[in-house]
């Protein structure tokens, strides 16, 4: 599944190309960023459905005697609390409380786990997860055999539905289950990175290149297209979900990114929970807050925000917003800034245009 | 991919095309306008300013990509394309028609005879497409 050299192919390469598909790389790996248009791909999620191939992202299971105790260290949720057949969403930490990646956590087992992971850090994830579970359980890295496809929008229970004989209309979000899908095993998750309604589906990687195929010709009459990266940043822009690398990093906490819920502090015990109780006791310096322009223009990464004539933070993902017709984004603000109705400017090539705080998500 | 290259325009290599009609027409070509994919937002000097034929006179955007326009002639802008400022999908439906961007007095008019012609152009459209 990899080239000789230079960024890592999934195995629905092929489909792609002749899906007229433009290719970019991300993550390592060459994908699709539009097969049309990102709004029309966009519009098709929002409307109908979007299947996406995520191959690239990374599964990194932990079983066996030692797994959930081990997992519990260093996933900042008590993985023990999760019922089998269930998943949460959550982050390792490092000891600063700064994120090494944000990641679902599916516990497929009363001894077993599987993280899905952003594509990126799946090595670095690996070497952590090693490194601080030396004596709990077996690391397995399953990302080069697993293509995993993302289906996302309101007919996409309808959709899989036509594919997947024992039906899906009882998997309640954040639930899984192992189910045959176009003649495949898959794990089916309902889970997503849209804001939409969806699924996740995990499979073998020899199995994909059918399984798409018979998705996009099933779901062609119900509206699904094939969906590229260009719509899925904007979707997830929209549902204010964080993209690692954007708004999380090694240097970030995940309160500054207000994702307090997903991080049990006062179960405590994961390797950074000490050091962000103390980061909440002493008060945030920055808070991620959403916006939208109030002028035209489109904020992007890196552009400085001011207020007052003073830098007060710094957007870390903005786009035109397609449902919304508004230009929308992301940036962290000193906390005094970060209420909706508050107003600050962002500088866009030179240009200050006014934005305004809103309420997340956007949609 | 096709990509529409009249026969009747000039072409920079940065993708412009020029129409000589009077002033001087500029506007991205086809190829351009595929390759950034849906435009949200094109940024037009003003009328009287001038450009400089290689220095950018303005910006493009589409939802993944910020690109300069860059002057395929020297001169002063007589007049740029108002409709752009609220419909930028403009240019992706109509890019050498009601998606020009902007007319020019050209302070020297040799510069024209320096862009390609259409089989130029195709040709250097053809090594960049993939």
């Amino acid at each position: 599944m990899t080239a000789a050299s230079g960024p890592k192919r999934t195995p629905l390469y092929e489909v792609h190309k002749r899906l007229g598909a433009r290719m970019v790389e991300f993550g390592g790996y060459t994908l699709p960023v539009q097969y049309s248009s990102i709004r029309e791909e966009h519009a098709a999620v929002r409307e109908s459905a979007g299947l996406f191939d995520v191959s690239h992202m990374g599964q990194l299971a932990l079983t066996g005697p030692g797994a959930i105790s081990a997992a519990e260290r260093i996933f900042s949720r008590s993985v023990a609390a999760i019922a089998p057949g269930r998943i949460r969403y959550g982050m390792l930490c490092n000891e600063g409380g700064g994120v090494v990646d944000d990641v679902t956590c599916y516990r497929t087992a009363e001894d077993s786990v599987f993280w899905c992971v952003n594509a990126a850090n799946i090595e670095k994830d690996q070497r952590w997860i090693e490194r601080h579970c030396p004596d709990g359980g077996q690391l397995r890295n399953d990302s080069d055999a697993t293509a995993m496809f993302a289906l996302q929008g309101p007919a996409s229970a309808e959709v899989l539905g036509k594919v997947c004989p024992a039906g899906v209309g009882a998997l309640r979000r954040y639930r899984f289950e192992r189910l045959e899908v176009a003649g495949c095993s898959a794990i089916v998750s309902r889970t997503g990175y849209t804001g939409a309604d969806g699924f996740e589906l995990y499979l073998p990687g020899s199995e994909a290149i059918d399984v798409f195929e018979t998705l996009l010709r099933e779901g062609a009459p119900l509206g699904l297209r094939p969906a590229g990266l260009g719509a899925r940043d904007t979707l997830r822009l929209e549902a204010a979900l964080p993209l690692y690398g954007h708004e999380l990093d090694e240097g970030t906490s995940p309160l500054e990114a207000g994702l307090d819920r997903f991080v049990d502090l006062d179960a405590g015990g994961f390797i950074g929970a000490d050091a962000l109780v103390r980061q909440r006791e002493a008060g945030l310096e920055r808070r991620l807050v959403g916006f939208e322009l109030e002028e035209r223009g489109v904020a992007r990464e890196g552009h400085a925000v001011v207020e007052g004539g003073r830098t007060v933070g710094k957007v870390t993902s903005g786009a035109p917003s397609p449902t919304l017709g508004k230009s929308i984004g992301l940036a962290y603000v000193s906390p005094d800034l970060a209420r909706a109705g508050c107003r600050f400017e962002v500088v866009i090539r030179e240009r200050c245009v006014r934005a305004r705080v809103v309420d997340t998500p956007f949609v | 991919m096709d990509h529409e290259i009249p026969e009747d325009l000039h072409y920079s290599a940065d993708d412009e095309w020029v129409r000589v009609e009077g002033g001087v027409f500029v506007g991205v070509t086809d190829f351009a306008q595929h390759q950034l994919g849906d435009i949200v937002y094109v940024e037009l000097p003003k009328r009287g300013d001038s450009v400089v034929q290689g220095d950018a006179f303005g910006v493009i955007e589409s939802v993944k990509a910020v690109i300069d326009l860059r002057a395929p002639i020297s001169g002063e802008v007589i007049a740029v394309n108002e409709l752009l400022a609220d419909q930028p999908e403009l240019v992706n439906g109509d890019c050498y028609g009601d998606g020009w961007m902007i007319e020019v007095s050209p302070s020297d008019e040799t510069e024209v005879g320096s862009l390609m012609d259409a089989t130029a152009y195709a040709a250097s459209v053809a090594e960049r497409d993939t």
